[in-house]
């Protein structure tokens, strides 16, 4: 189907929006009636029709405003964009999965003409048409992995894979959960997931590095994160925390419906051929409270899933002193009847709040 | 004493362990203040090492230098700041062969910055030993400014560049060799605790 880009913001006067179609394949994260961390991957080969997980890299309504919120967070903050020096190999072998999956999966969005190493990239929405040398980087205006993320909606950490780990020796980090790219490049998965509370103790990050480890090329894995975020606020960064902090201490019983957000990240997990590195896929999608509420199944399991979730959790995903107001908010999505399995809304076949 | 045992933490968190001789062609050591000790004992349970060493300290107002020159080192340098002694510790990396060992020992604001010239210099920093010594006071980087404040020994403390409030986590880079410190008032402008000393 064609997409109709939304001219819209993440800041200032955040005039971001979802459509009805947006919410209907929102990723909402959780599949019972609650929540508790797990490795929780599946993998990455397609998924219902206009999902979020059909296409290898999904490309929405927001696509075009997200690409201009990048570019002003970069102009900003250049660190945001970082690469070790043994790391442009990889960023070659990004450029080419995202570029010949969008050309396959979008044929009338984007285009991809190789000749030998002579290469030529259409990008319709952005209005970009670029002819370059694969693998020099003198043919590009920027390294081959920023230029090509410049393009492609989510965060994109590039892992280095060497002594039975995964490093962060990479990255674009424009829309990311309260976390510093330039503080955790170069480190390995225990020490950049560090701050995390509870998965460490019970294994989480052991197993979840064994099976990355283990990834191989034509079959990439795919999870769901989520967190909180007041605002329709891409760039909930630690840099400008000092600035964005504040915004969470501005919902009111009436604003909280439009204003709060659940934040939810596809993280999906690709092995790159000649550099043997993986990448890691972040992508963000907000809904707003009230626009989840539409779907009765949701109402009903995010009332659940805030009301028992430990209080460790609610602490690190920064929505302790909001959880109060929260579940009078969505206490009234909750009529206690049963929810049917999975993430799926179930419209149809789901019944309306009592 | 100088020595102190560290709180369990998490797993970004630098571990110190403690100075042992190594077989090796030859012996760098970068010490800082009460770091001194650690290399004299070291020196005492073997000093043959001493025919191969190159010591490198800055005595921060401590009162060891001579003790260490008494050990008689191959090569021995005592400098006013860590910046003095930088392009010291940055040549004798360059110049150095194969089965070099490299011992760090003080505070952790030496210890992580002379191990970051060191990984820079290609050696692996699993292969390097450190041992902390004095002052528990760190390394911090402000996340807002990326100014970086030294010896901080209070939680929360003043970001000596941007002045923001900031409080300190245990989340370290080895590559900026320094923790992170966050605006602890971000969220509530001037609500600020009292100020503690560290592990208090």
């Amino acid at each position: 189907m064609t997409i109709q880009f939304n001219d819209e913001t993440f800041r200032d006067d955040y005039s971001f929006h979802n459509s009805e179609r947006a919410i209907k394949r929102f990723p909402f994260p959780f599949h019972e009636d609650s929540y508790m961390y797990s490795v929780n991957m599946e993998q990455h080969q397609g998924g219902p029709a206009d999902s979020i997980y059909e296409k290898r890299f999904d490309v929405d309504e927001h696509y075009v405003s997200e690409m201009r919120d990048r570019a002003m967070v970069l102009a900003d903050d250049p660190l945001r964009c970082q690469s070790l020096p043994h790391m442009t190999l990889a960023g070659w072998d990004l450029l080419e999965l995202i570029m010949v999956s969008k050309s396959e999966d979008y044929p009338d969005l984007f285009e991809l003409h190789r000749d030998g190493d002579n290469w030529r990239w259409l990008n319709k929405p952005l209005g970009i048409d670029d002819s370059f040398v694969f693998l020099d980087e003198t043919t590009l205006p920027y390294g081959p992995m920023e230029y090509i993320t410049r393009q492609t909606q989510g965060d994109f950490c590039v892992l280095d894979q060497r002594d039975d780990n995964l490093w962060m020796d990479a990255g674009m980090i424009t829309t990311q959960a309260d976390w510093s790219l330039d503080f955790d490049l170069g480190m390995n998965f225990f020490e950049w997931h560090a701050p995390v509370p509870l998965a460490h103790e019970k294994g989480i990050f052991v197993r979840a590095l064994k099976f990355l480890l283990n990834i191989q090329q034509g079959s990439p894995a795919r999870r769901l994160n989520w967190t909180m975020t007041v605002n329709p606020l891409l760039d909930t960064s630690p840099e400008n925390y000092h600035k964005w902090g504040i915004q969470k201490t501005t919902l009111t019983p009436e604003n909280i419906g439009a204003k709060q957000h659940l934040r939810v990240e596809l993280q999906t997990f690709f092995r790159l051929p000649r550099s043997n590195a993986l990448v890691f896929p972040i992508r963000c999608y907000l809904c707003s409270f009230q626009d989840m509420m539409t779907m009765p199944k949701w109402g009903r399991r995010l009332h659940r899933v805030i009301r028992d979730l430990p209080e460790e959790l609610a602490t690190y995903k920064g929505f302790i002193d909001n959880r109060p107001m929260m579940l009078d908010y969505l206490s009234k999505f909750d009529d206690g009847q049963p929810t049917s399995p999975g993430i799926w809304p179930d419209f149809d076949t789901e019944p309306p709040l009592r | 004493m100088s020595t102190f045992k560290f709180p369990d933490s998490i797993r970004s968190r630098p571990v110190y362990g403690t100075l042992e001789p190594r077989a090796g062609s030859a012996h760098l050591l970068i010490a800082d203040a009460h770091g001194a000790e650690a290399i004299l004992e070291l020196a005492k349970s073997d000093p043959s090492l001493m025919a191969t060493a190159h010591i490198i300290y800055i005595p921060k107002g401590e009162d060891h230098e001579d003790a260490l020159r008494a050990l008689n080192p191959a090569q021995f340098y005592a400098g006013p700041s860590y910046a003095a002694a930088q392009q010291r510790i940055r040549k004798a990396l360059e110049d150095a062969k194969m089965g070099l060992q490299v011992y760090l020992t003080g505070t952790e604001g030496l210890m992580g910055q002379a191990q970051n010239e060191a990984m820079q210099a290609g050696i692996p920093h699993t292969a390097i030993q450190t041992e902390h010594r004095g002052s528990v006071a760190r390394r911090m980087q402000c996340v807002h400014c990326k100014g970086i404040t030294e010896d901080v020994a209070t939680d929360p403390f003043v970001c000596s560049h941007c002045g923001l409030n900031l409080f300190v986590r245990d989340h370290y880079s080895r590559r900026l060799a320094a923790y992170q410190g966050v605006c602890i008032d971000a969220e509530d402008p001037g609500n600020v605790p009292e100020p503690k000393e560290l592990y208090t």
